[in-house]
């Protein structure tokens, strides 16, 4: 008998129905992963599992005998764990009292008084049993995020969880660090433990998991052995189609574009997040800056962009940016997070896609706006960039997150810049739109667009750049030619090996 | 055009009805408590209508109060668009009437059209420099503006206090008040028993050109651009201190106009204290016109009405006037109310 049974769970939201009679089995001592795209229903689901809130339909059986968790507190109570996508950590208490927090009886059943002591000794035996190395008293807020999963796993197995469900844990790991999660994932799953692993990577889920149940627009769309499948068949079950990986054509490189040289930059608490020896990108060209999240990336962008001032060092535009406006006329950029900084939500499409040049033809000039020019513009735009919507006057929150997306390059691409910031372009997308704006990427580069590609997906990294650097704690670990760059090397560079380094341990 | 135009009408239209079943609402509420305390609504609702709109001399005073009234809640408005809360519409108001005045009063020798003119434009100024050294704290400084406004308002009330008690006080000074404005410096009047001057079409010309520039303009545009989101608006490439600055200053020179035609239309000279409150009355009448030029009119208008019709109604009801304060009071309350529930309702969504 499985330990695990939901039956026919739907759930509906307002115009949505997120789940769709969805059947899914776990067993004892098994990884199983759901795979689905952004918005098929894989957190709906779980949040149903963990009683964060009831289906309209459907039963949940554990061990045969139907539960019915009206908070996550039941769920805790029947031994079913949840690690968050976004960590439910308090980032001024320790790892012990984290672990405790909410614990009526942190230890000892009968004790009125907190004994972080025998807990602490406790949450080390768990942490030597599963391999989840974590200083006890260090403050969350001190800890990367990778040590920050490892406390929410041990908080779930502190309160003895049988289930354990992960909500997309890779995301904010280097592949390094996903490597160590999976060995431990599969120690938990030999100790008979089960685990739910949910993903969008095909790769890591073929990997990691005995099962995979796929999910597509909220529906079931099957459950297969990993053994039995490849990452093909489960791409067309998780899209519905199959998917062609962007095919990047020789280019010849022209001129240089950017030239940076001993750039430093600070962040937004004034601590350094850049510190760069150089690099140059020249027309023609993606380069692509590879990098778990929060390494310096973003700052790099910014300062480049020129919305984030530099401490120190050369930053050559060449002649890109004579003035002000010119600079952000000659520069686009698909920014990191198109809701504050790409986007005007409430404002109509025409108003975004203008917002830029409004005030030189052909949208308009100094004093007044050409609104029919802008319309039209737009209504061409959202045609060659088959963006979702129903016309120029729409509000942008009324579209998807993809057509979001396809309106922000649309714009960035109409102004015909030399040189081209896309940071993220494709977090958070359908695989359709992630294609789509893969191709427009290479276009663009085919005819001579620089364009600095930011991304913490490897394989778009790797799938687009001709070259590409990899950021670490703010400094570059290496440049690598695309031929040369192999998961491996880039990988292990994310985690902050030099390149030699890298090359050897890679055995490349 | 006519595609935009048709969406923006909507937005307008459901703007509008949102309004209206506010006020409907607050006077259904108040229809309670005068029931309550012992009066008929009907007919307190009846001579209120009278006493507002009634006849020529009443519909002459209601438009002439909507004067004022139209440019604070432009002024505020237009600083709203820009995520600022411009509190000190009353303070740039006493800035526009001094400078007036005192355009008026001393510039003598004029033509008729250019005195005016001048004495228009110094109003406009002084309050837009009133309003844009708020703007600049809050760009270069970072001082919230909904604080320095404030306490600039009692700066500007009470330097015009100390003008009209010394430096500019009528000769030989005894009563607390500046001479009157030159007959050339005077807008025509239309309607002698009341004080309607053509200050109003002057207040409906300027509406229009507010909604036009917001709408129409690359200025209005980055600046709502600003007011939507500062992220989107840098990383465009807009200098967002700068519209701030712009901003704030616009939106002073737009309430400084209440002081000027106030001067110019009407009143003729500054007293002590001469603004029953328009700056502040402008936020409501922002607010319920929901930030756009052409509902503040509207809004203008009716909260004009409530206020003149007020003193009929207790003439012929014995209800207080102070029922006037507690409907407009209600009017914003229910408006409020939407706005929660639809805010509410989209993080739903969301
Ligand atoms: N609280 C909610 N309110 C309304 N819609 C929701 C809510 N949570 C999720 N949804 C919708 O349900 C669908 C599935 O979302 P989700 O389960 O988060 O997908 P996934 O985790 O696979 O990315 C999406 O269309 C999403 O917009
Ligand atoms: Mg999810």
């Amino acid at each position: 008998m499985p330990l695990l049974r939901m039956e026919r769970i739907t759930k509906t939201f307002p115009g949505v129905v997120a789940n769709d009679r969805i059947d899914l089995a776990v067993d004892r001592g098994e990884i199983h992963a759901l795979l689905g795209e952004n918005g098929s229903g894989k957190t709906t689901l779980m949040n149903a599992l963990y009683g964060l809130h009831r289906p309209d339909s459907g039963r949940i059986l554990l061990d045969g005998a139907e539960v019915r968790f009206s908070s996550p507190m039941d769920a805790i109570a029947a031994g079913i764990g949840m690690v968050h996508q976004h960590f439910m950590l308090v980032p001024p208490l320790t790892v012990v009292e984290n672990i405790v927090l909410g614990l009526k009886t942190a230890n000892a059943p009968r004790s009125p008084l907190l004994d972080l002591r025998t807990a602490a000794a406790r949450v080390r035996e768990l942490a030597a049993t599963y391999g989840l190395d974590i200083d006890t008293g260090a403050q969350i807020w001190q800890l990367p995020v990778g040590a920050q999963q490892r406390v929410e796993i041990l908080k779930a197995l502190y309160r003895d969880a049988d289930l354990l469900i992960l909500d997309e844990p890779t995301a904010v790991l280097a592949p390094s660090e996903v490597r160590h999660l999976i060995g431990v994932l599969r120690g938990l799953a030999a100790s008979g433990k089960a685990v739910i692993f949910i993903s969008h990577k095909l790769n890591e889920v073929m990997e990691v998991a005995d099962r995979i149940s796929v999910l597509r627009g909220g529906r079931l769309a099957g459950t297969v052995a990993a053994a039995e499948t490849d990452p093909a068949e489960l791409a067309r079950l998780m899209v519905g189609r199959d998917i062609v990986p962007p095919r990047r054509r020789e280019g010849r490189a022209g001129d240089p574009v950017l030239r940076i040289e001993a750039l430093r930059v600070r962040d937004d608490r004034g601590l350094r997040a850049v510190d760069v020896v150089g690099f140059s990108l020249s027309s023609g060209e993606i380069l692509g800056i590879a990098g778990v999240d929060g390494n310096g990336q973003k700052e790099l962008t910014e300062a480049i962009a020129g919305v984030r001032a530099i401490e120190s060092g050369a930053l050559d535009l060449t002649g890109l940016a004579p003035s002000r406006g010119e600079r952000f006329r000659n520069i686009g950029h698909v920014t990191e997070d198109r809701h504050h900084t790409g986007l005007l939500m409430s404002f109509p499409l025409w108003e975004n896609l203008a917002l830029k040049s409004s005030d030189r033809p052909p949208f308009g000039s100094p004093l007044w706006l050409r609104v029919d020019a802008m319309r039209r513009a737009t209504a061409r735009a959202i045609e060659t960039f088959s963006i979702r919507a129903q016309g120029p006057d729409s509000p942008v929150s009324a579209l998807s997150g993809g057509n979001q997306q396809k309106l922000v390059l649309a714009r960035e691409l109409g102004l015909r810049p030399r040189l081209l910031l896309a940071a993220q372009p494709t977090r958070g997308l359908d695989v359709g739109a992630t294609e789509y704006i893969h191709q427009r990427l290479l276009a663009a580069r085919d005819e001579g667009m620089a364009i600095l590609l930011v991304s913490t997906e490897l394989d778009e990294v790797l799938a687009l750049s001709d070259r590409v650097l990899v950021m670490y704690e703010g400094r570059a670990m290496g440049l690598v030619d695309a031929g040369e760059a192999t998961r491996e090397t880039v990988g292990m560079m994310m985690a902050g090996m030099e390149r030699h380094e890298a090359a050897v341990q890679g055995g490349t | 055009m006519s595609g935009a135009a048709a969406a923006r009408g909507l937005q307008a239209l459901r703007a509008t009805s949102i309004s209206l079943a506010a006020i409907a609402l607050a006077l259904a509420a108040s229809a309670v408590l005068i029931l309550l305390a012992g009066a008929d609504p009907v007919a307190a609702y009846w001579a209120l209508l009278q006493g507002a709109v009634g006849d020529g001399f009443a519909l002459g005073n209601t438009l002439a109060r909507t004067t004022p009234l139209i440019f604070t809640g432009l002024a505020v408005a237009f600083a709203f668009r820009c995520n600022l809360l411009n509190i000190g519409a009353e303070g740039q108001l006493y800035a526009g009437a001094l400078a007036s005045v005192v355009i008026g009063i001393y510039l003598t020798g004029l033509p008729s059209v250019l005195h005016i003119a001048l004495s228009i434009a110094g109003g406009f100024l002084a309050g837009a420099a009133w309003g844009g050294l708020a703007g600049y704290l809050r760009a270069a400084r970072g001082i919230n503006e909904i604080i320095s406004t404030i306490m600039l308002n009692f700066v500007a009330i009470f330097f015009v206090s100390y003008l009209v008690h010394g430096p500019l006080a009528e000769p030989p000074g005894f009563f607390h008040q500046t001479a009157m404005v030159a007959e050339t410096a005077r807008l025509p009047v239309i309607y002698p028993k009341s004080d309607l001057s053509v200050a109003i079409f002057l207040a409906v010309a300027v509406a229009l050109l507010t909604a036009y520039v917001l709408w129409r303009t690359p200025f209005g545009l980055k600046l709502r651009a600003v007011g939507e989101s500062t992220g989107t608006a840098r990383f465009s490439g807009v200098p967002v201190n700068r519209y701030v600055f712009g901003a704030m200053s616009v939106s002073g020179g737009l309430a400084g106009l209440a002081g000027t035609t106030e001067m110019i239309g009407g009143q003729y000279r500054l007293l002590d204290f001469f603004s029953p409150g328009y700056g502040f009355d402008g936020i409501a009448v922002a607010f319920l016109g929901r930030s756009d030029p052409i509902g503040v009119v509207f809004a203008a208008f009716l909260f004009a009405a409530l206020r003149v019709g007020a003193n009929h109604m207790q003439r012929t009801t014995g209800l207080p006037t102070s029922l006037i304060l507690v409907i407009q009071g209600m009017v914003i309350l229910f408006i409020l109310g939407v706005a929660v529930l639809e805010w509410y309702r989209r993080r739903q969504r969301g």
